[in-house]
């Protein structure tokens, strides 16, 4: 099978997002400054837990971001390849089965049957209301009300054991490894990692890292035979839904911050650092931009570019790429209102810097004003502007739930959390009721937010020097 | 003091003209009337004739900010600009896409926003106040972990489950309040009670918290300790002198945000279905009403303004040390 790959324009940025995030490892790495306040990081256990299960999220948004159009070839083509119009990501390949089972309608988690009832003509000509056997999930079942049950269990167990030893051997590979840095004999560091007797939590990472592991193979089990939140209304798998959703919340709350910050740190820096007319202007700027409420400026420019997308129907190849665009603009929109907060901060930090001894040397040496923002006041507001995308992560993937709701979030056939929410309304009103892309969508963001609110906490208390001290 | 109040003021309107400007570039010339007029009538059989009726039925058929047609004067005054941009600043906001007297409907609708945003203000503020107090006693000790921990769990959540939950399980399940509507008077009590406690519980994690680190870095100060070497009990310390000094950024953080107050909560009203001014924003966005929309921007502004001059007063009001010039 021939692929053609596609780069939309999130996919770039995320890649670029993930080289300057590399580049900043490496570059900390070297820098004994910039590694104690991690080694602090990496003492806490709350964030080794949360650091696990956000590099779970990051692994799926990082592979749901690999996109391409499968190419097929017909008898008609005389050897020439077309490609599909749908796009794909890797992550969909991978969670193959999850995407293309379709049943008709809602069925509820690990059910058999449909939700609603059908009229079916038996054999003699009766015509009795029933529940419809589903297509995909429980068909391994000749008799699904008896054996599913005890089919979940075995799978439960068996996703236990499978756990059980891919996590040993995992441990094992870790304690080796620790036993060459620490240089200690292999029984000792184990009890050592056992009792928690290094500075590092190697025992809270094991466990969590079981955890995930456990969750991981149980999901294998049980999704590739049933849909373990149910189906929504077209019948789409709703687990399937809740993965996929969760690059848009990664994309949300990270590319914001790309588009942001050479904003607030470019321009905060400016302003504290030159004053006069300069810190005038900038200052006009941002009270100008935050005095307008921020979801009426992003309603504002998401109906132009809805108009935009309208008019120039020509623009886009694909839907994927139309909804990308959406995206995109979504995530500049959010970053125009919310890198005043972060400018404000900056310019504060920079006045007081400006102040300073080491500065005032290095204007007496006649260092050029450039060269003294970029060596001198740059690197003593980073912690200011780690602590703040960090902290901005989960708000902004909370925002997004809220925006999509009012109807200015992201393109209605993106899978989002917001977008999941916002039919689960509907759903609630219905009879029976309908609950599980709800409570998927929930489960997941809840997840995510959790980890990302709890791991910004102990980055705050490692960097903010009025906290550590 | 009403010098500098004055000069504020002042100062509000290049930021005034600001939002303004910013706005019409966003609804006139990113998206030209006869986008608008268009995304109105739907896109497809569109005839010039209709977009150009629609365009004046609307007052949309002038030129962005010269008109050549008239002479002195009234080529600035009557254009689009100024017909639809500069009669904000008087508060006269025209007339809606839709053919409403959008100040006569601001008016109608902001009295149930404040109905409902005032009380989540003020229990919300004495909860988190409350919280906080207990966190900051119990310091260090297992209840306070445990409290902060509930408040990293409750702010993760979305305000759109609190909203969703809260009314399906109280209205739906438990039938104690109708689940959405309102009534004018004092029978919007039960009307309003669910979407206040929410919205109390919706903000208790992220306030409290917020309010424990206040006290705690107030309670680390040197007149706290001459308090406690005096031998004044904890109680004494905490609720007479901590509080007291602990108050002054959390009313000036609350002082902010009264003025926007009237602009009301847009989720809530639009669950709740109660007629203020935040789901008259949402209805406008969705029917994509620009001139709504267009003149909640600039009451947002306004309001917003005013909220911030308002802080710097209280901050003379509550702390004396400071004096405005």
């Amino acid at each position: 099978m021939t692929i053609q790959p596609v780069i939309l324009w999130t996919d770039a940025l995320i890649y670029l997002l993930l080289l300057v995030i590399i580049f900043f490892v490496v570059y900390a790495r070297k820098h004994e400054h910039l590694r104690t306040p991690w080694r602090l990081v990496w003492r806490s256990h709350l964030a080794m837990i949360s650091a696990v299960f956000l590099a779970v999220f990051v692994i799926i948004g990082l592979l749901d971001s690999i996109h391409f159009r499968a190419g097929f070839e017909t008898p008609a083509s005389n050897g020439v390849t077309h490609y599909s119009g749908e796009v794909e990501s890797l992550f969909d390949k991978l969670v193959a089965p999850l995407g293309e089972n379709d049943e008709k309608s809602y069925s509820a988690p690990f059910a058999t049957h449909l939700y609603s009832k059908e009229t079916k003509i038996l054999a003699n000509g009766r015509v009795v209301q029933v529940y419809p056997r589903l297509k995909y999930a429980g068909k391994q079942l000749a008799n699904p009300e008896l054996d599913r049950a005890a089919d979940m269990q075995t799978r439960f167990i068996r996703a236990f054991w499978q756990a059980g030893l891919l996590w040993i051997v995992v441990s094992g590979l870790l304690v080796l490894r620790l036993t060459r840095y620490y240089g200690e004999n292999y029984r000792l560091t184990l009890v050592k990692v056992l009792r928690l007797r290094y500075q590092v939590p190697w025992l809270t990472l094991l466990l969590s890292l079981g955890v995930v592991v456990f969750l991981l193979l149980l999901a294998i089990q049980l999704a590739t035979v049933y849909h373990i939140f149910g189906t929504d209304k077209v019948g789409q798998d709703v687990f399937y839904e809740t993965l996929k959703s969760v690059r848009t919340g990664l994309v949300i709350g990270t590319l914001t911050t790309l588009v942001m910050l050479p904003f607030a740190v470019f321009l905060g820096t400016m302003a504290g650092f030159f004053g006069g007319r300069i810190d005038d202007i900038i200052q006009y700027v941002y009270t100008t931009l935050s005095s307008i409420p921020g979801v009426l400026l992003i309603a504002a420019a998401i109906l132009a570019l809805q108009i935009f997308v309208a008019n120039h129907p020509d623009a886009f190849s694909t839907i994927a790429a139309r909804a990308d665009t959406r995206l995109l603009a979504l995530c500049v929109i959010l970053g125009v209102t919310s890198w005043t907060g972060l400018c404000r901060m900056l310019r504060g930090e920079t006045l007081k810097l400006r102040e300073m001894d080491y500065i005032q040397a290095a204007h007496a040496l006649g260092v050029r004003s450039r060269h003294i923002i970029t060596r001198h006041v740059l690197p003593n507001v980073m912690h200011i502007v780690l602590i703040a995308v960090v902290l901005d992560f989960s708000a902004l993937v909370l925002a997004e739930a809220v925006l999509s709701y009012v109807g200015v979030g992201v393109d209605p056939t993106t899978m989002s959390w917001g977008n999941m929410i916002n039919s689960a309304r509907l759903e609630l009103a219905r009879e029976p009721v309908v609950w599980w892309p709800l409570l998927a969508a929930f489960i997941f963001m809840f997840a995510l937010v959790l980890a990302a609110n709890l791991f910004s906490d102990a980055i705050r208390d490692a960097f903010d020097p009025r906290i550590r001290k | 003091m009403l010098a500098y109040i004055i000069r504020r003021f002042i100062y509000a309107i290049p930021i005034l003209i600001g939002v303004n400007v910013l706005t019409f570039m966003l609804f006139f010339i990113v998206n030209s009337p006869d986008d608008m007029a268009r995304a109105h009538l739907g896109q497809k059989h569109v005839t010039s004739q209709a977009i150009a009726n629609w365009k004046q039925q609307h007052g949309y058929d002038k030129p962005l900010f010269y008109n050549p047609q008239t002479s002195g004067v009234n080529g600035y005054s009557d254009t689009l600009f100024f017909q639809k941009s500069v009669g904000l600043f008087a508060f006269d906001f025209g007339v809606s896409d839709a053919g409403r007297d959008i100040g006569a409907d601001i008016k109608q609708r902001m009295w149930p926003s404040l109905a409902l945003a005032l009380p989540v203000l003020l229990v919300g503020l004495l909860t988190n106040i409350t919280f906080a107090m207990l966190m900051a006693f119990f310091r260090g000790t297992y209840l306070d972990i445990t409290g902060v921990i509930l408040c990293v769990v409750m702010m993760s959540v979305s305000a759109l489950f609190y909203i969703i939950g809260g009314q399906y399980l109280v209205g739906k399940l438990l039938h104690l309040v109708p689940i959405s509507g309102y009534d004018t008077g004092l029978q919007a009590f039960k009307f309003v009670l669910l979407p206040v406690i929410i919205g109390v519980i919706g903000g208790v994690g992220a306030g409290s918290r917020w309010y424990r680190t206040i006290y705690l870095e107030e309670i680390n100060k040197d007149y706290v300790r001459t308090g406690r070497a005096k031998g004044l009990s904890e109680l004494t310390v905490l609720f007479k002198h901590v509080l007291k000094n602990a108050l002054v950024p959390i009313l000036t953080g609350v002082v902010v945000v009264i003025p926007t107050l009237f602009l009301g909560s847009l989720l809530m009203e639009s669950f709740f279905g109660i007629p203020g001014l935040g789901s008259y924003t949402i209805d406008a966005i969705q029917q994509q009403d620009f001139a709504i929309v267009r003149a909640m921007v600039f009451l947002g502004s306004v309001l917003y303004i005013v909220g911030l001059i308002l802080t710097d007063i209280s901050y003379t009001l509550v702390d004396p040390r400071i004096r405005l010039q």
